[in-house]
């Protein structure tokens, strides 16, 4: 099928980092699942940087394509680069996805970025509320 | 013969018999002629016309006048409604009476006469999809106008009532229109007896070639033409026939009417067996009736997974099928035929369907079995969903 890039064919064959971390110092779940998608994020850290990362995702080939691609993009990072991680650059390093699955990226990203938010409330760390998106009402799905 | 994939899609498209292709040769480099030309050439494709439509004709219980060659299921849907509005229009008859699982050719057409002030009311076809013909006699009221039910449906392959249905519609006096674009080739059809005004048809879809249908359409019954232009078809249906791809449709189904009994008989052991194997996985359902369905229909559901992941892995392992996935589409939204029989949204996500045909093998039946149970088990592996309801944090919804 043409419908994907080599690469996103490739991550969701091969998926990178499936799986869960049972002591996970950060989880971020999105998505619904009447939508069709949920992604699950796992974050393992060691001095502000990402040790290791697993992902679980309910959806499509995109979405389990975008969340292993995700999780490569942010795997031995420090937490401030991993903030910095945009769908953008997810659906770029996936060589391109097509229009109507671009919200894919944007559940990895916001995905990421829940975990992270996990981490910091675990820890009673302060950060910047602002950063983090509102994942409780997903733009690209009304049916909740 | 031989194919590098397990074609399952045979609700999709049909390869095309060789019958069908040699029927259709002649007719592109032999008699080319117009069949509305005067000269030889032309009176021969005429006479080819005719044959090709008696024949339809015959295998389908209606007169050769009935029959209207049109481009296919959706052109044959579209002129049967509009006739059908139009003429209830100038009686102050604006009510149509349908079902909620109608193919988009009939949906989108009902959905374009509401916003001109048309009322549909669309009926509940169940959890085992099927309307009961009760439903229908009283669905209609003095002002309806046409009543258009599916012959069987295209995702689940449920089989309506259409005999049942043609005779209440014949005693209220409204007319009816069944789209049987999944039924002609594969079930008994008799258009006079059971009554029914209108259907639909397509050729591709029985092992003829794309792009040719038919509207069969009772003497009498009013109907407008889509295309204006010349007098083909009795001036209901402009522009040159497409010959060659009529010529292959009479012979596809001349071919399906003759061996149905016996394709069937083996279609639904197969049907069965695939049932039988994937009803082995857990928390997995089939969508519609077991038994009132298309002899090749095999639709299912499973839980904690997305149909699209599962048709791509399928596809690797050279299996051809398809799903009612919202990601399919690309709507959020998944298929109206699961959601009309009742399946929530998170179950009907995750949907497959395979439909077989007469190619379809034993030893096809037992390895998709196979690469089903692989690849379900593969892709609830890796979902957080599947994970939640094992671990009992959310409850199971199917089974």
């Amino acid at each position: 099928m043409a419908l994907y890039s080599e690469k996103v064919m490739d991550h969701f064959r091969n998926p990178r980092n499936v799986g869960v971390i049972e002591d996970a110092d950060g989880v971020g779940e999105v998505g619904n699942a009447k939508c069709g998608d949920i992604m699950k994020i796992y974050l393992k850290i060691r001095d502000d940087v990402i040790e290791d990362v697993k992902f679980e995702t309910f959806g499509c080939g995109s979405a389990i394509a975008s969340s292993s691609m995700a999780t490569e993009l942010i795997k031995g990072k420090p937490i401030a680069e991993a903030m910095t991680l945009t769908n953008k650059a997810v659906a770029e390093a996936l060589d391109g996805l097509p229009p109507h699955k671009l919200h894919c990226s944007v559940l990895a990203e916001e995905a990421i970025k829940k975990a992270l938010q996990d981490y910091y409330e675990r820890n009673g760390i302060a950060y910047d509320r602002s950063a983090f998106p509102d994942c409780e009402h997903c733009s690209h799905c009304s049916a909740e | 013969m031989t194919s590098p994939c397990i074609y399952l899609d045979n609700a999709a498209t049909t390869r095309m018999s060789s019958a069908a292709i040699q029927a259709m040769l002649p007719y592109m480099d032999t008699v080319y002629g117009n069949p509305s030309s005067l000269h030889s050439m032309g009176q021969r494709a005429g006479e080819a016309l005719s044959d090709a439509r008696r024949t339809i004709a015959a295998l389908l219980g209606c007169d050769a006048s009935e029959i209207i060659f049109t481009s296919g299921g959706s052109e044959a849907d579209n002129q049967a409604i509009l006739s059908a509005a139009r003429w209830g229009e100038k009686r102050r008859k604006k009510h149509i009476v349908s079902t909620a699982f109608e193919h988009h050719a009939v949906l989108h057409v009902l959905k374009k006469l509401k916003k001109e002030g048309f009322e549909v009311t669309l009926l509940d076809v169940h959890e085992n999809g099927i309307v009961q013909p009760q439903q229908v006699a009283e669905a209609i009221r003095p002002d309806t106008c046409l009543v258009t039910v599916m012959y069987a449906n295209n995702e689940i392959g449920t089989i309506q009532p259409i005999s049942e249905i043609g005779r209440i519609c014949r005693e209220k006096g409204v007319l009816f229109h069944s789209d049987a674009v999944q039924a002609v080739g594969h079930l008994p059809i008799h258009v006079h007896e059971q009554q029914i005004d209108m259907l639909s048809l397509s050729a591709h879809k029985f092992h003829g070639p794309k792009g040719v249908g038919a509207l069969v359409v009772r003497k009498g019954v009013p109907l407008i033409p889509l295309i204006e232009g010349g007098s083909q078809e009795r001036s209901r249906r402009a522009g040159t026939e497409n010959l060659p791809a009529i010529m292959g449709m009479a012979a596809a189904l001349t071919e399906a009417c003759e061996g149905m009994e016996a394709v069937n008989a083996r279609m639904q052991a197969q049907r069965d067996r695939m049932i039988a194997g994937l009803a082995n996985i857990p928390h997995a359902a089939l969508n519609g009736d077991a038994y009132d369905r298309l002899p090749g229909n095999v639709n299912f559901c499973f839980e904690g997974i997305e149909g699209e992941s599962l048709l791509l892995l399928l596809d690797d392992r050279g299996i051809c099928a398809s799903s009612g996935s919202a990601c399919t589409s690309g709507s959020l939204d998944p298929s109206h035929v699961l959601l009309a029989i009742g399946r929530p949204h998170e179950i009907a996500h995750g949907s497959l369907r395979l439909t077989l045909s007469r190619d379809t093998t034993d030893e096809e039946i037992e390895d998709t079995i196979r690469a089903v149970r692989d690849v379900v088990a593969h892709l609830r592996g890796m979902s957080p969903v599947w994970r939640d309801m094992e671990a009992g944090r959310e409850p199971f919804i199917l089974r």
